[in-house]
C-alpha cells in the first residue's frame, strides 16, 4: 500500500516506469503464475497440429503443422452439428433469461399486489436447490412428455434462473420511483414502462447477466449429457467428451477437438474481456 | 388488456380535466382521487403483476419446486418406469446408504475436495489480487489471463490436463524428467523428482484432480477479489497509517476485515462448486470415471452413475437429497461464521 500512495505523489513520468522491489517482485510472481495459466491451452494447441506418432514424443513445436487433425474431426464427426446445437442453445436461453429474469424482477420491485413478497421467497428459495437434486425428476418428466432428445429438453432448465431474477430485482430496486410515476401519467401502459423506461436503465445488468447465462449455458455438461441421448442432439461440451471417450489413445485427434471447442471461447472472450470481466464483478458483488 | 388501456385510465384522471369526467361528481372531488378509482388502479397494477409473473410462476412451480419434492418423494420407492409398479421402501434406500462404503468413499472424496479446493482458491485469489493491486502496468492483461480458463467448458479442459498427467506421455513428467537430468549434471541429486503417476495413483489422482478445479475457478475469485479491494476507500489506509501502522497490521486489520463479504461471498461460492463437482472428475479419467479404485469420485458423479449407468433412480434420489442436506448445512455454518466475523 505504501507504494501506492508514495507513486501517486510522484510525477506522472516517474510514476510509470517506478521500479520498486516489491513492484518487480509483483511482475515476476505474475509472470510465473501466468505460464502455469496458458501453458495447458498452448501445450493443447500445439498438441492438436502433431500427427498421431509425433504427440508421443516431446518435441515442443510441431516438426509440420498439420490441419489433418482438424479436418478429420470436423468431416467425420458431428462437430459442426455440436457446435451449432450449443450455439442454439445458449443463445436461446439467454434470450429467455434477460427477457424473463428482468420482467420478474421489475414486477417483483416496481408493481404492488397481493403476494410480492410470497412469490419473491418462493423464487429465492429455488437458489438453494442444487441442479444435481433436480436432473432425476427433470429426467422422468422430459420421459413423459417426450422431450428426451429436444432443443426444449436441453435448454428448459436455464430459461429464468432465480439467481437472475435477484440480480435484475436488484437493480430495478435503485431506480428512482419518480420516473416510473412521470411516465405512467403521460400515459404509458405497464408493459411499456417495462419495456420502454425499466430496461433502457438497467442495460449494463443485462450485459452481465448476459454474458453470465451465455457462458453457463454454453459450458453445461451434467444435464445435456442426461438428456441428448442422440450424436446429433448434443451440445459442444457432450459431443467432444464422449468422442474423446470413444477415441481412446488417438489424443492428437482428442486435443484437436478440445482446442476447436476450447479457442473460439477464448477469442470472443479475448475480444471482449473487459466487458466481459467487468459483467461477472457486477453480478458477483451486486447478485 | 390492450395496449391502450392505461392511456384510457390516465386521460380518465379527474384532475387532467377529460370531458368525461367533468361530471358533477368529477368536479366535486378536484385534487383528490376519488375513492371507487384508486381501487380500480391497485387492481390494474395487481392484474399486470400476475400476467407477468403467469410464465415464470409455472416455470418455478413445475420445473423446479415440484422437482425438488418430487425427489424426496422418490427416494422413498424403489425405481419402475410405470409409477403404478414403484414399491414403497420408506427408509430402505437410507438404511441402504448407511452401508454403501462407496457412497461413503464418495462422501470422504467429495468432502476433501472441498477442504483443498476452498482454502487453495481464497489464498491463491486473494494472493494474486494483491499482487494485481500492486502492479498498473499489464494489469488488464495478467486479469484477463487468469481468467480466461473460466470462461472454458470444464468437460473440454479436463481432457487436456488429463493429457498432460499422463504417466509416459505427459509433458508434466517429461519436464520432471529433464529437470532431474538437468540438477543431477550438475551435482545436485536432491533436486531430483522422480516422475509421478499421478491420475493412475488412487493417493495422488485427487489431488491432481483439485489442482485443474482451482486452475479453472481461480480468475473468479481474482476478479471477484480485486474489485473487493478497490472498493476499499483509500481513507481507512490513510487514517491507518496516521496511527502508525505498518504494511501488515494495514494489511490485518484495514483490508481484511474490509474485504470480510467478499471473502464469505468467495468461500460460499467455491463450497458449493467443489460440493458439487462432476464436470472434470468424469473428463479426466473418462475411461475409469470415479478411478482408480473410486479414489476421486464425487457423490455428483456417484449419483450420475446410479442414476443414469444402472437406473437406479430411487437410490439415486436418496443419494442426491444427501447432497442438498450436505449443501445447506455448509452454506448455512458458513454464513453464521461470516456473519459473525463481521463484527469489527
Amino acid at each position: 500500500m505504501a507504494t501506492r500512495t508514495q507513486r501517486r505523489s510522484a510525477p506522472r513520468s516517474q510514476r510509470r516506469f517506478r521500479m520498486r522491489p516489491t513492484t518487480i517482485l509483483a511482475y515476476t510472481l505474475l509472470a510465473l503464475g501466468t505460464t502455469v495459466m496458458v501453458f495447458p491451452f498452448l501445450w493443447m494447441v500445439l498438441s492438436a497440429f502433431k500427427d498421431a506418432r509425433e504427440i508421443f514424443r516431446f518435441n515442443f513445436w510441431p516438426t509440420q503443422w498439420m490441419l489433418a487433425n482438424f479436418r478429420e474431426v470436423l468431416f467425420d464427426t458431428d462437430f459442426p452439428r455440436w457446435f451449432f446445437n450449443s450455439l442454439l442453445v445458449a443463445v436461446a436461453t439467454t434470450a429467455s433469461v434477460l427477457f424473463f429474469c428482468s420482467l420478474v424482477g421489475y414486477t417483483l420491485t416496481r408493481l404492488r399486489f397481493p403476494g410480492r413478497t410470497l412469490i419473491f421467497i418462493l423464487i429465492l428459495a429455488t437458489l438453494m436447490i442444487p441442479t444435481e437434486m433436480l436432473v432425476i425428476p427433470w429426467f422422468v418428466i422430459s420421459a413423459d412428455f417426450g422431450w428426451v432428445n429436444s432443443y426444449w429438453g436441453i435448454a428448459f432448465p436455464g430459461l429464468i434462473p432465480a439467481f437472475g431474477v435477484f440480480l435484475m430485482r436488484q437493480f430495478f430496486e435503485t431506480l428512482p420511483r419518480d420516473l416510473f410515476d412521470a411516465a405512467r401519467v403521460d400515459g404509458i401502459n405497464e408493459f411499456g414502462l417495462f419495456w420502454y423506461i425499466g430496461l433502457p436503465l438497467v442495460r449494463p445488468a443485462l450485459a452481465a447477466l448476459g454474458i453470465f447465462a451465455f457462458i453457463g449455458n454454453w459450458n453445461a455438461f451434467l444435464w445435456p449429457l442426461i438428456i441428448a441421448k442422440s450424436p446429433d442432439m448434443r451440445t459442444l461440451p457432450v459431443g467432444v467428451a464422449l468422442f474423446s471417450g470413444e477415441a481412446g489413445t488417438a489424443w492428437h485427434l482428442i486435443m484437436a477437438t478440445n482446442a476447436m471447442a476450447i479457442v473460439p471461447v477464448l477469442i470472443v472472450f479475448f475480444v471482449f474481456q473487459r466487458h466481459i470481466i467487468e459483467g461477472i464483478v457486477l453480478t458477483g458483488t451486486k447478485g | 388488456m390492450g395496449l391502450g388501456d392505461g392511456l384510457k385510465a390516465i386521460t380518465q384522471l379527474p384532475y387532467l380535466g377529460g370531458s368525461q369526467v367533468q361530471t358533477k361528481r368529477g368536479q366535486e372531488q378536484i385534487g383528490a382521487r376519488p375513492r371507487r378509482f384508486k381501487l380500480t388502479l391497485a387492481t390494474r397494477e395487481a392484474l399486470w403483476a400476475y400476467a407477468f409473473l403467469l410464465i415464470p410462476l409455472i416455470f418455478y412451480l413445475f420445473l423446479r419446486i415440484w422437482p425438488a419434492f418430487q425427489a424426496f418423494w422418490l427416494s422413498l420407492f424403489s425405481w419402475h418406469v410405470d409409477p403404478a409398479q414403484r414399491e414403497f421402501l420408506g427408509a430402505g434406500y437410507y438404511r441402504d446408504m448407511l452401508a454403501d462404503s462407496k457412497l461413503h468413499r464418495a462422501l470422504t472424496n467429495t468432502l476433501l475436495y472441498a477442504a483443498i479446493i476452498v482454502p487453495a482458491q481464497l489464498v491463491l485469489g486473494l494472493g494474486i489480487a494483491l499482487l494485481l493491486n500492486v502492479v498498473t502496468v499489464f494489469r488488464p492483461l495478467f486479469r484477463a489471463i487468469y481468467f480466461a480458463p473460466y470462461v472454458t467448458p470444464a468437460a473440454a479442459v479436463a481432457w487436456v490436463w488429463g493429457w498432460m498427467y499422463s504417466e509416459n506421455f505427459g509433458i508434466i513428467n517429461n519436464f520432471l524428467i529433464e529437470w532431474s537430468i538437468f540438477w543431477e549434471e550438475r551435482g545436485l541429486p536432491w533436486l531430483v523428482i522422480d516422475p509421478q503417476p499421478f491420475l493412475g495413483d488412487p493417493d495422488q489422482a485427487l489431488f491432481a484432480v483439485a489442482v485443474v478445479v482451482v486452475w479453472k475457478q481461480l480468475g473468479f475469485q481474482v476478479v471477484i477479489f480485486l474489485a473487493g479491494l478497490q472498493g476499499i476507500p483509500r481513507m481507512y489506509y490513510d487514517a491507518a497509517k496516521i496511527d502508525g501502522a505498518n504494511s501488515w497490521s494495514l494489511f490485518r486489520y484495514v483490508t481484511l476485515p474490509l474485504l470480510n463479504p467478499v471473502m464469505a461471498f468467495s468461500v460460499i461460492i467455491s463450497t458449493i462448486y467443489a460440493l458439487q463437482l462432476f464436470d472434470e472428475v468424469v473428463n479426466i479419467n473418462f475411461t475409469d470415471q470415479g478411478g482408480p479404485l473410486n479414489s476421486t469420485l464425487t457423490i455428483a458423479l456417484y449419483m450420475y452413475q446410479e442414476a443414469f449407468a444402472r437406473f437406479r433412480l430411487g437410490y439415486a434420489a436418496a443419494v442426491v437429497v444427501l447432497l442438498f442436506v450436505l449443501i445447506m448445512i455448509v452454506t448455512l455454518v458458513q454464513l453464521r461464521f461470516f456473519s459473525k466475523r463481521v463484527e469489527y
